[in-house]
């Protein structure tokens, strides 16, 4: 089972019982995986209340945007290669001789 | 420099726009020559472009090979659906690896932002959420996931204990 999985439907503070049911799976499975994620510091679970909700942590929320950030840094390594170029054809001499057309 | 941005748009897209200090018909030809790509679409550090043919008009195909220093391939390519030169091309894009499920589109548009400026908006389609996010997790074999990879580690570490 992806815990990953578990994660993505902690947006909203939600019970143990009520992530048993988008996955179809028993109280204590989802409470194993709510654990692991808690350990990890991804979510929090709040000790006053009796029905204990799971929350999700800034943290991972933010994970999206990591992805996005890794991704763009992937492009932007092509794309400042691709500046270096345009500005060599641009230029009147090529300084280098693969330079010329 | 000019900054990249990424953002996601709806469930299924990835929209890149950067800007460039070049005429529209040297960007839109960097884009489109081989020569010219083979200089500066290697991919992440260690990749670089080995193959690149091109056949630009719609229904034409292209084919890449991106060559790692220590011999990985890495093949991909597709089909034009659309050449507007020097403004737009639409094209599909599918791994031989096929690292992420199925086919895009990917919509390319360059536009003129002055004499010497130009704006090239890359939209990515993918055909489901999962597909788009996957592909967002771990662009290309860059190895940039690794953080991710480390997590992953740690929760499946974490399991195991129990």
């Amino acid at each position: 089972m992806d815990v990953a999985a578990v994660l993505r439907y902690v947006v909203f503070e939600a019970s143990v019982t009520e992530l048993t049911e988008p996955f179809d799976m028993s109280q204590p499975a989802i409470s194993k995986h709510i654990q692991v994620l808690e350990r990890a510091g991804l979510v929090s679970r709040s000790r006053d209340a009796q029905r204990r909700p799971v929350k999700l942590e800034a943290k991972p929320l933010a994970a999206a945007n990591q992805w996005i950030e890794r991704y763009r840094e992937h492009w932007e390594g092509a794309f400042q290669r691709l500046d270096a170029l345009l500005s060599e054809l641009q230029a009147p001499h090529p300084k280098k001789k693969r330079g010329a057309p | 420099m000019y900054a990249l941005k990424v953002t996601t748009r709806g469930e299924c897209e990835i929209v890149m726009t950067r800007m460039f200090d070049a005429p529209r018909r040297l960007v839109f030809d960097a884009w489109t020559k081989p020569d010219l790509l083979k200089r500066w679409f290697g991919g992440p550090r260690g990749w670089s472009l080995v193959e690149c043919d091109i056949d630009l008009r719609p229904g034409g195909r292209y084919r890449f090979l991106a060559r790692h220093l220590d011999g990985r391939d890495m093949g991909w390519g597709g089909t034009y659906k659309e050449v507007v030169a020097p403004e737009r091309v639409v094209f599909t894009e599918a791994f031989d690896q096929k690292w992420y499920a199925g086919e895009s589109l990917i919509t390319q548009q360059i536009t003129e932002e002055g004499a010497n400026k130009t704006l090239v908006t890359s939209v990515l389609q993918y055909d489901s959420k999962a597909t788009r996010d996957a592909v967002l997790k771990s662009p290309m074999e860059s190895g940039v996931a690794e953080g991710h990879r480390r997590l992953d580690e740690f929760l499946a570490a974490e399991l195991a204990k129990d």
